[in-house]
C-alpha cells in the first residue's frame, strides 16, 4: 500500500460511530448538547476561519446540486479539495468521503463529462485512505453498469473482490460479499442471455454441447458469489431471484428451496414480502401441497394484506375442507377489497359476490355480519356512492353488476349503488339483474322492516 | 538524464567521430550518439551559488541532494522580518509613501528586536546580530560568529536579511553561550525548519510580546497610523482580505532554502483572517511594548481626522454630501475633533487608540438618528413627505428620501454580501508547497497535494468561467456611486431640505426627539462598554449597524458600542441627571 494510506490509518482514524445525541438516564433526548460538549473538549478555541470557509464552501456546492448546477457545482468542489489536507486530522479523514459523494454526483450529470473522467476521478479516490476503497470501487462499478460497460465494470469489481488489508479487511466483509454478488449478478446476467440462445439452438447442436458445458461452469462461479451475500441479513431480491433462477434450472430444486425458506423465514432478516412471494412461487411451481402454500400466503397475508396474490389465497382457502379457512377466505377477500388496489378488479368483485352468496347459502350470517359490523361506517361512501355507480357503469358493466349485487346485499336494496344498477337498462344484463333483484331479495342481510 | 547538449565540447567522439557532446550525472561528457563516456569533466565556472560549503560533488541535477537536507539555519524572528518586508513592498505598491518601508516599519520592528531581546539573553546569536539594512538584498554575510558551536554542517548564514552594517543595538553585547543550547538545538531542528520554532512556540515570558503573524499587521498599521496615511485600520484588513497584503500565505516567498516544517506551520501558517478587534488590541500591545512616544498629531487636515474620514464614508454609503455639516457639528459638540483626544499617546495612562474609522462611521449613525429618529415610523412618514415632493418639482434638487435609500442599499447590501460570502468560501489556504510536521511526513504531505492538484484539474475543466476569482484592483472605496444610472440612484446631491427647518439663522431637524442607544453603560471592570441585543432595537437602526458593519467588516456589536459612546459625550448632561436622580433616590433610602 501506498505511503499515504499508510499514514491515513494511524490510530485515531478508527471509524468509532461516535453519537451523534447524547441521551441522559431519563430517557431524555438533547441532540444539541454534543455540539455543546464538542466545543468545550475543544478547548474553547475559536473556530478556525478555514473551518468556516470550507463548511460555507460545502453548503453551496450542495445548494448549486440541489438546484443541478453543474459547472458552479464544480467550482464549489474544486475549493472543497482542500480538505484533504486540512490539519485537523478528524476532518481530514473524512473528506474522502464527502468529496467523493459529491463528486460523483457532479460527475453523474455534468454535461462535459464522460465515463473517462469519472473512471479517472474513482480511480484517484480509491486510493485516497484505505476504507473508501471497496464502497468507491462499488458505486464505480454501478455507474459503469449503467452506461452499459458490463466488462469494464466486471473488471473493477474483480479487482474490488481481491483487496485485502490485514484487520480492516472484517470490518469490511459486508462490502466484500458485496462486490462478489454483484459480480454474480454480472455473471447471471451473461448467463441468462447465453441460455436464450441455448434454447434456440437445436439439442443435437455441436455447439448445443459446448454451450451447455459451458453454462454449467458458469454457474457454480456464480453460486459461489452468491452464497456469501445471502447469508447476511439484508434484503437482496435481485441476487436471491437470479440464483433461484439459476439453481432450478440446474434441477437442484432443495438447495433453491432452502435458500428461498432462509430468505423468507430466517429471523434476523429483515421483514420483506417480496421473500414470501418467490417462496410461494416456487413451490406453485413445484406443486407442493395446499398446506404449505397456505401457510406462506398466510404470512404474506399478515404483511401485505392488499397485494393481489391475496385473490390466489382466497380460491385456495375456498377449496378447503376446513371451516376455519372459509372463514378466513372471507376475511381475505375483505381486506383484499379494503384498499384501493383491487376496487375495480372485476375478478375481486366477482369472488366476492359469488363467496357472499354461498357463505349465506351455508348459513354463516355470523361471519358475514362480523366482517360487514367495521366496515358498515365507510365501505357504502368508499365503494358504494352514486358518483361511483355511474362511472363503474360507464366504464365496466361487468364491474358494476358484482359490485351492484354485493351492495343490494349487505346494504339492502334501499341503496343508491343498487338502486342505480337496476334502473340501468342493457341488452345483456337484463335477465342478470333481474336474476340479481330476486337474489338479494333473498340474501340481504339487511331484512326490511315488517310491515 | 540530461539530454541537452555540451555546447562547449568540440571534439570529434573516438568511437562514432560525431560532434554532439551530452554530461552524465557525474559531470563527465558522453558522445550522444553513440553513448561513449569519456573520461573529461565539465569544468566547474561559477562558484557563486555554492558559497562556503564543501564542495562534494559536481551535481547537474538536485536528486542526488540528502533527504535530510535542512538548507539554511534561520530563526523565527527572521521569518517575521521577511513577512514585515513583503508587507512593506505590498503597502508600496499600493502607493504608500516609502518612508514607511525604509524608516517608519524598519525603526519599529529594530525596536521590537531589542526590547525583545533584552529579555532573552540565553542564546548568542540573537543580540550579535545587528538590525541594519534588513531590506537590502541577500547578500550572505557570516556575521554570526556563534555559528559553529551550535551546528556542525554549514556555517552558512542563512540570514536573507544580512548585509554589512554594524551592530549599534543598545542591548549590552553579551558573551555567545554556546554549550546549554547547543544541543537542544539539534533536537529541535528535527520538529521545525527553523532553529527555535519548537521552542519559540513554547516560549512564555512575562512582559515581552511574542511576535506573531496579526503582530506583523499591528506592526504595519503602527507605522502607517506614524505617518497619518490614508489607510485606515478597515482599509487595512481589507487588502489583507482581498490578498492584496501578503498575510495568509506570506511564508510561501520566504527563500528556498528557509525550510519551513513542524512547529513552524504553527507560527507562520495561520488559517484565520486577521479580526478587527484582535489586531486593535496587539496593536496597543506592542505599542506600549515598545514604549513609543507620542504619535504625530491628527490635525483637522489628515485624512484621518472624522471630518474627512466622514466625507469618506458618506461617499460610500451613498449618503448626501449635505450630512457633512451635521457630522462636522456633531464633531465639534462632543468634542471629538480635537488633536488630543485623536492622537495615540502609548505612554499615557489609559492607552487607547482611536478606532478612527468606526468612530467615523459612528458619527454618521447618530446623525442619521438625529434626522430621522430611526423608530421605525418616523423615518418613514418624512418619506412619504419627500416623495410628494419629488413629485411636485422635478425641477429642483430632490430632497432625501430615506425610503428610496433603504431600497437602494438593501439590495446593494444584498448583492455585496453574497459576493463576498463565495468569495471567502472559495479562498485557498494552502499553499502550493505542503507543510509538514517532520521529515517522516514529508512524503506523504507532498503525495497529498499532488492528489488534490490533479483532482483539481479534473474539476476546473467542468468549472464554470468563475472559477478563477479575478484579482479585484485595491481600492479604497467597496461601493462607488455615480450618476446616471436609474437602477442604482445616487443621493449624494440630495437635499436635506425635507428634514430641515429654518429658524431664522439656524436650521433645525424636524424631528426633535432622540433615544439613546445605551441607558445604562457597564462598569469599568467589563470587558466591554454595553451588550447589543438585536432586538431591542428598531429595524432601521439594526439595517444601518449590518450596513456599516459589513463595510468595515467588524461585529455589529462593535459599531453600537462606539455609537453609544459617543451619545454618552453628546448628551453628557443627560446621563449626569439621570445619575443624580438615581443616586439621590438611593440616598433617600
Amino acid at each position: 500500500m501506498s505511503d499515504l494510506s499508510e499514514e491515513l490509518t494511524r490510530p485515531g482514524s478508527d471509524g468509532d460511530q461516535v453519537e451523534t445525541c447524547v441521551v441522559s438516564g431519563a430517557g431524555m433526548h438533547f441532540p444539541w448538547l454534543r455540539k455543546h460538549l464538542d466545543s468545550v473538549a475543544a478547548g474553547g478555541k475559536k473556530k478556525k476561519d478555514f473551518a468556516q470557509t470550507t463548511g460555507a464552501c460545502l453548503s453551496l456546492a450542495q445548494e448549486a446540486l440541489l438546484q443541478q448546477q453543474w459547472p458552479r457545482a464544480a467550482e464549489f468542489m474544486y475549493s472543497y479539495l482542500q480538505t484533504l489536507e486540512d490539519s485537523d486530522s478528524s476532518q481530514r479523514q473524512a473528506a474522502p468521503e464527502i468529496i467523493w459523494k459529491l463528486g460523483s454526483e457532479i460527475l453523474f450529470y455534468h454535461p462535459k463529462s464522460n465515463v473517462e473522467t469519472f473512471s479517472a476521478f474513482a480511480d484517484q479516490m480509491k486510493n485516497i485512505g484505505v476504507l473508501n476503497y471497496l464502497k468507491i470501487s462499488l458505486q464505480h462499478a454501478l455507474y459503469l453498469i449503467h452506461h452499459g460497460m458490463l466488462e469494464d465494470a466486471n473488471r473493477t469489481l474483480s479487482q474490488a473482490e481481491t483487496w485485502r488489508y490485514g484487520e480492516k479487511s472484517s470490518s469490511q466483509e459486508i462490502l466484500i460479499n458485496l462486490v462478489q454478488a454483484y459480480k454474480g449478478l454480472l455473471e447471471y446476467y451473461s448467463w441468462s442471455k447465453k441460455k436464450m440462445e441455448l434454447s434456440q439452438l437445436d439439442k443435437d447442436d455441436y455447439a448445443y454441447n459446448t454451450e451447455a458445458r459451458n453454462i454449467l461452469s458458469h454457474s457454480w462461479k456464480t453460486s459461489v458469489h452468491f452464497s456469501a451475500l445471502i447469508k447476511t441479513p439484508g434484503v437482496w431480491d435481485p441476487f436471491v431471484k437470479s440464483y433461484v433462477e439459476m439453481l432450478e434450472f440446474y434441477g437442484d430444486q432443495d438447495g433453491a428451496r432452502k435458500v428461498l425458506t432462509n430468505y423468507a423465514y430466517d429471523e434476523k432478516f429483515p421483514s420483506n414480502p417480496n421473500a414470501h412471494i418467490y417462496l410461494y412461487n416456487f413451490l406453485k411451481r413445484a406443486k407442493a401441497p395446499r398446506s404449505e402454500l397456505l401457510s406462506v400466503l398466510k404470512i404474506l397475508y399478515q404483511i401485505v394484506p392488499s397485494h393481489k396474490l391475496m385473490l390466489e389465497f382466497h380460491l385456495l382457502l375456498r377449496k378447503s375442507e376446513k371451516e376455519e379457512h372459509r372463514k378466513l377466505g372471507l376475511e381475505v377477500l375483505f381486506s383484499l377489497l379494503d384498499f384501493a388496489g383491487c376496487t375495480k378488479s372485476v375478478t375481486a368483485w366477482r369472488c366476492l359476490a359469488s363467496y357472499l352468496r354461498q357463505t349465506l347459502m351455508a348459513n354463516h350470517l355470523g361471519w358475514v355480519q362480523e366482517e360487514w359490523e367495521s366496515r358498515r361506517n365507510w365501505w357504502p361512501t368508499f365503494h358504494f356512492s352514486y358518483f361511483w355507480a355511474k362511472s363503474d357503469w360507464k366504464e365496466d358493466k361487468d364491474l358494476a353488476y358484482e359490485k351492484a349485487f354485493v351492495a343490494g346485499t349487505l346494504l339492502g336494496k334501499g341503496c343508491k349503488y343498487f338502486r342505480y344498477i337496476l334502473k340501468q337498462d342493457h341488452q345483456d344484463l337484463r335477465k342478470k339483474i333481474k336474476q340479481m333483484k330476486k337474489s338479494v331479495r333473498r340474501y340481504s342481510i339487511v331484512k326490511p322492516a315488517v310491515d | 538524464m540530461e539530454l541537452e547538449e555540451a555546447k562547449e565540447l568540440k571534439e570529434r567522439c573516438s568511437l562514432c567521430a560525431a560532434v554532439s557532446w551530452g554530461l552524465t550525472d557525474e559531470g563527465k561528457y558522453y558522445c550522444t550518439s553513440c553513448h561513449n563516456v569519456t573520461e573529461r569533466s565539465k569544468e566547474v565556472i561559477n562558484t557563486d551559488i555554492i558559497p562556503n560549503t564543501k564542495i562534494k560533488s559536481i551535481s547537474r541535477g538536485l536528486k542526488r541532494r540528502s533527504k535530510l537536507e535542512k538548507g539554511w539555519d534561520w530563526y523565527v524572528c527572521e521569518g517575521f522580518q521577511h513577512i514585515l518586508y513583503q508587507q512593506a513592498e505590498a503597502l508600496k505598491t499600493l502607493g504608500v509613501a516609502p518612508e514607511l518601508k525604509d524608516e517608519v516599519l524598519h525603526n519599529f520592528w529594530k525596536r521590537y528586536l531589542q526590547k525583545s531581546k533584552q529579555a532573552y539573553c540565553a542564546s548568542p546569536a540573537y543580540t550579535s546580530r545587528r538590525k541594519a539594512e534588513v531590506l537590502d538584498g541577500n547578500v550572505p554575510h557570516s556575521d554570526r560568529a556563534s555559528g559553529p558551536e551550535l551546528l556542525s554542517d554549514t556555517d552558512w548564514a542563512s540570514s536573507c536579511l544580512e548585509s554589512g552594517a554594524e551592530s549599534q543595538s543598545d542591548a549590552p553585547v553579551t558573551k555567545p553561550l554556546a554549550a546549554p543550547r547547543a544541543p537542544h538545538s539539534e533536537a529541535a531542528s528535527v520538529c521545525s525548519g527553523s532553529l527555535d520554532g519548537v521552542e519559540y512556540s513554547e516560549r512564555k515570558e512575562k512582559g515581552v510580546v511574542k511576535m506573531t503573524v496579526p503582530g506583523t499587521l499591528a506592526l504595519c498599521y503602527l507605522s502607517l497610523l506614524w505617518q497619518r496615511e490614508a489607510v485606515t485600520l478597515s482599509d487595512l484588513l481589507r487588502f489583507v482580505e482581498e490578498d492584496h497584503i501578503p498575510y495568509i500565505k506570506a511564508f510561501q516567498s520566504f527563500p528556498e532554502e528557509m525550510k519551513l516544517y513542524g512547529r513552524d506551520k504553527g507560527i507562520f501558517a495561520i488559517e484565520s483572517w486577521p479580526d478587527y478587534e484582535e489586531i486593535y488590541k496587539h496593536t496597543i500591545e506592542i505599542a506600549t511594548f515598545l514604549d513609543l512616544p507620542r504619535f504625530p498629531d491628527i490635525t483637522k487636515d489628515c485624512f484621518l481626522h472624522p471630518n474627512i474620514l466622514c466625507v469618506k464614508y458618506l461617499l460610500e454609503a451613498n449618503l448626501p454630501d449635505e450630512m457633512h455639516g451635521l457630522t462636522y457639528q456633531v464633531t465639534e459638540m462632543t468634542g471629538m475633533g480635537e488633536v488630543a483626544s485623536l492622537t495615540f499617546d502609548p505612554v499615557a495612562k489609559a492607552a487607547k487608540t482611536v478606532k478612527y474609522d468606526v468612530q467615523a462611521v459612528a458619527l454618521i449613525v447618530v446623525v442619521l438618528k438625529l434626522l430621522f429618529l430611526l423608530d421605525d415610523n418616523l423615518e418613514w412618514s418624512l418619506s412619504d413627505l419627500a416623495e410628494v415632493n419629488n413629485e411636485k418639482n422635478k425641477t429642483e434638487k430632490p430632497w432625501f428620501s430615506f425610503r428610496k435609500w433603504y431600497c437602494v442599499m438593501k439590495k446593494t447590501l444584498e448583492e455585496k454580501k453574497q459576493e463576498w460570502e463565495e468569495a471567502r468560501a472559495k479562498f485557498m489556504w494552502k499553499s502550493e508547497k505542503p507543510l509538514y510536521h517532520s521529515h517522516i511526513d514529508k512524503p506523504v504531505a507532498y503525495k497529498r497535494r499532488e492528489v488534490v492538484v490533479s483532482l483539481q484539474k479534473q474539476f476546473s475543466a467542468l468549472a464554470g468561467p468563475t472559477l478563477t476569482v479575478a484579482k479585484k484592483s485595491p481600492s479604497s472605496f467597496q461601493l462607488s456611486w455615480a450618476e446616471g444610472d436609474p437602477n442604482r440612484t445616487c443621493f449624494h446631491n440630495h437635499s436635506l431640505r425635507g428634514v430641515l427647518l429654518e429658524k431664522g439663522q439656524a436650521l433645525l431637524t424636524k424631528n426633535s426627539l432622540y433615544w439613546l442607544s445605551t441607558q445604562k453603560f457597564c462598569r469599568s471592570y467589563c470587558k466591554h462598554v454595553t451588550t447589543y441585543e438585536e432586538s431591542n432595537f428598531s429595524l432601521s437602526y439594526q439595517f444601518l449597524l449590518n450596513l456599516f458593519s459589513f463595510l468595515l467588516r467588524i461585529k455589529p456589536a462593535f459599531l453600537h458600542d462606539e455609537v453609544s459612546l459617543i451619545e454618552k459625550k453628546l448628551f453628557k448632561k443627560k446621563y449626569n441627571e439621570t445619575k443624580k436622580n438615581s443616586r439621590f433616590r438611593k440616598g433617600r433610602r
